[in-house]
């Protein structure tokens, strides 16, 4: 979802170069509220992954990824934004809290809701996230988007240039998809023919 | 300024709807379920036919005492009734009844915007049903989280279908480029679409995440007083948002064989109410499919029914082109 952002403010770029009339933050209301909304959503991510209640873990996600939608609503990409509430929020999430409720997901704190792990992982999440700011930030830098003329991430841009510019990587990514779903789909009958030979 | 008061005046517009017609349609279900088994429904409150019962109800929730269970999870049983009433309200907003700029607020990727909304809904029966620390509520929330997942998928393809047909995401704009042969054209689409709204409503015969037989009132046992009126008002929201939806998509919503100019408006509420009372009508009709059934009927007729309705408008529209 990241990418197909970037690729679409990639697209706009070129078309609104205008580096040079651009203060860093210009204090205008949707910078203060772009800003304010990734606070919200940085923090929603940290109760995610630090908070010792499973189920309350994913309601976390729920306003991460909202947050998420939110960012992309801000900086006109509304498509975008209305794609990831329903498949994240609506799929991914229900799919998520389907799978906790079958596991009984105890009501409060689980104590053994931790990893030995958790040093390793945090270093990982911090080079990832430096190595993301510092690529995107670099990309990007004479790359802005005029937010108050005509609505630049609409449906049709965003569609002209995935099935323009971009038809290949799409293919490739429908084709890993569709491997994902035959594999899943062969995993769990071979699991169950091993049951049926037991019996 | 004129802006702004343009903006107030139409999100206040759609909060009344959002108010009257849930109840409209919750009376009129009393009534009509009553008229279909032969008996009278509610007559005495106000006098006229019963009219004012859903006002002693609501009067009866509210005097009710509003109790949480002690093992429950307070904050998120308490939160749920709200999540999943309001966004039922946020989908009213993109739903346009008329002809020009008659739309609470215009929404470019429309269809994207209601559906995605819609299944934000059911977040709050899976929150109620997690949180009120009971079997019946959990088992009723697992069992709702099956039935979005399988019936989200056809809803979803036979949306894009109509999409499709009128090379637009917008729900005006798909409106505007309505046709009357779009009907038989996309009507396998439009059954699939309301068949797979209703599941996702838990409407009968849809129900069985609520069937009281079995697991009492599911993911709603626990609730009481107010929380739980808003629980049953979002299922009218619901019905009010579905048949809303199918008109617009699949019937022309403004469009009528007469009167276009002016009583568009009208079109779209009629459709919407003789949609709705089909709903009732399915509710006395039916029984409540089991839950195998259910899987089944969303992956092996649903979803081959919704992706042959696609092939078909992919056809046409390279044909008529």
């Amino acid at each position: 979802m990241t990418g197909t952002a970037a690729l679409a403010a990639q697209a706009h770029g070129t078309h609104t170069l205008a580096a040079q009339t651009q203060g860093f933050l210009s204090t205008s209301g949707v910078e203060i509220a772009f800003l304010l909304v990734g606070l919200v959503t940085l923090g929603a991510a940290l109760v995610t992954v630090t908070t010792r209640q499973l189920v309350h873990a994913a309601l976390w996600l729920v306003v991460t990824l909202g947050g998420l939608a939110v960012e992309y609503l801000l900086l006109t990409a509304e498509f975008i934004a209305w794609v990831q509430v329903l498949i994240y929020v609506g799929s991914v999430v229900v799919l998520l809290l389907f799978g906790l409720m079958l596991t009984k997901a105890p009501i409060g704190r689980s104590p053994d809701a931790d990893s030995g792990n958790r040093y390793p992982a945090l270093g990982v999440a911090g080079a990832a996230a430096v190595a993301l700011v510092w690529v995107v930030a670099d990309a990007f830098r004479t790359t802005w988007i005029e937010l108050d003329g005509a609505p630049q991430g609409t449906t049709k841009v965003s569609g002209e240039f995935l099935f323009r510019n971009w038809v290949l990587p799409f293919e490739a990514l429908s084709v890993l998809l569709l491997a994902a779903l035959v594999g899943a789909v062969v995993l769990s009958r071979r699991k169950n023919a091993q049951a049926g030979e037991k019996r | 300024m004129s802006g702004t008061l343009d903006v107030v005046l139409r999100l206040v517009a759609v909060f009344a709807v959002f108010l009257v017609l849930p109840l409209a349609i919750g009376q009129t279900e009393h009534k009509v379920m009553a008229h279909m088994q032969g008996r009278l429904g509610p007559m005495y409150a106000g006098g006229f036919h019963g009219w004012a019962q859903l006002v002693a109800d609501g009067v009866k929730f509210a005097q009710k005492e509003d109790i949480v269970p002690a093992g429950a999870d307070r904050r998120i049983f308490q939160l749920a009734p709200a999540v999943a009433l309001l966004p039922y309200l946020l989908v009213l907003v993109a739903i346009p009844v008329g002809p020009g700029n008659a739309v609470g607020q215009f929404i470019d990727a429309g269809i994207f915007f209601v559906l995605a909304v819609m299944g934000v809904g059911v977040l709050g029966s899976l929150m109620a049903g997690w949180a009120s620390a009971n079997k019946f509520s959990l088992l009723g929330g697992l069992r709702t989280a099956a039935q979005l997942m399988a019936y989200e998928l056809p809803m979803l393809l036979t949306a894009a279908s109509v999409a499709m047909a009128a090379g637009t995401v917008s729900l005006p704009g798909i409106v505007d480029a309505f046709h009357w042969w779009w009907v038989p054209w996309q009507i396998v689409g439009g059954l699939v679409f309301f068949t797979a709204g209703l599941a996702e409503l838990q409407r009968p015969p849809f129900d069985m995440p609520v069937a009281d037989s079995e697991i009492i009132f599911g993911a709603y046992t626990e609730y009481t007083g107010l929380r739980f009126a808003l629980f049953l008002l979002s299922e009218y929201a619901g019905i009010v948002v579905l048949c809303g939806l199918t008109t617009v998509l699949f019937l022309g919503g403004w469009h009528g064989p007469f009167g276009a100019d002016g009583l568009g408006w009208l079109w779209t509420l009629l459709k919407t109410l003789v949609l709705a009372f089909v709903v009732i009508w399915l509710r006395v009709t039916y029984p409540r499919l089991r839950e195998d059934q259910l899987q089944k009927l969303a992956w092996t007729v649903l979803i081959p029914l919704a992706l042959a309705q696609i092939a078909l408008t992919g056809v046409v529209k390279v044909v008529i082109s």
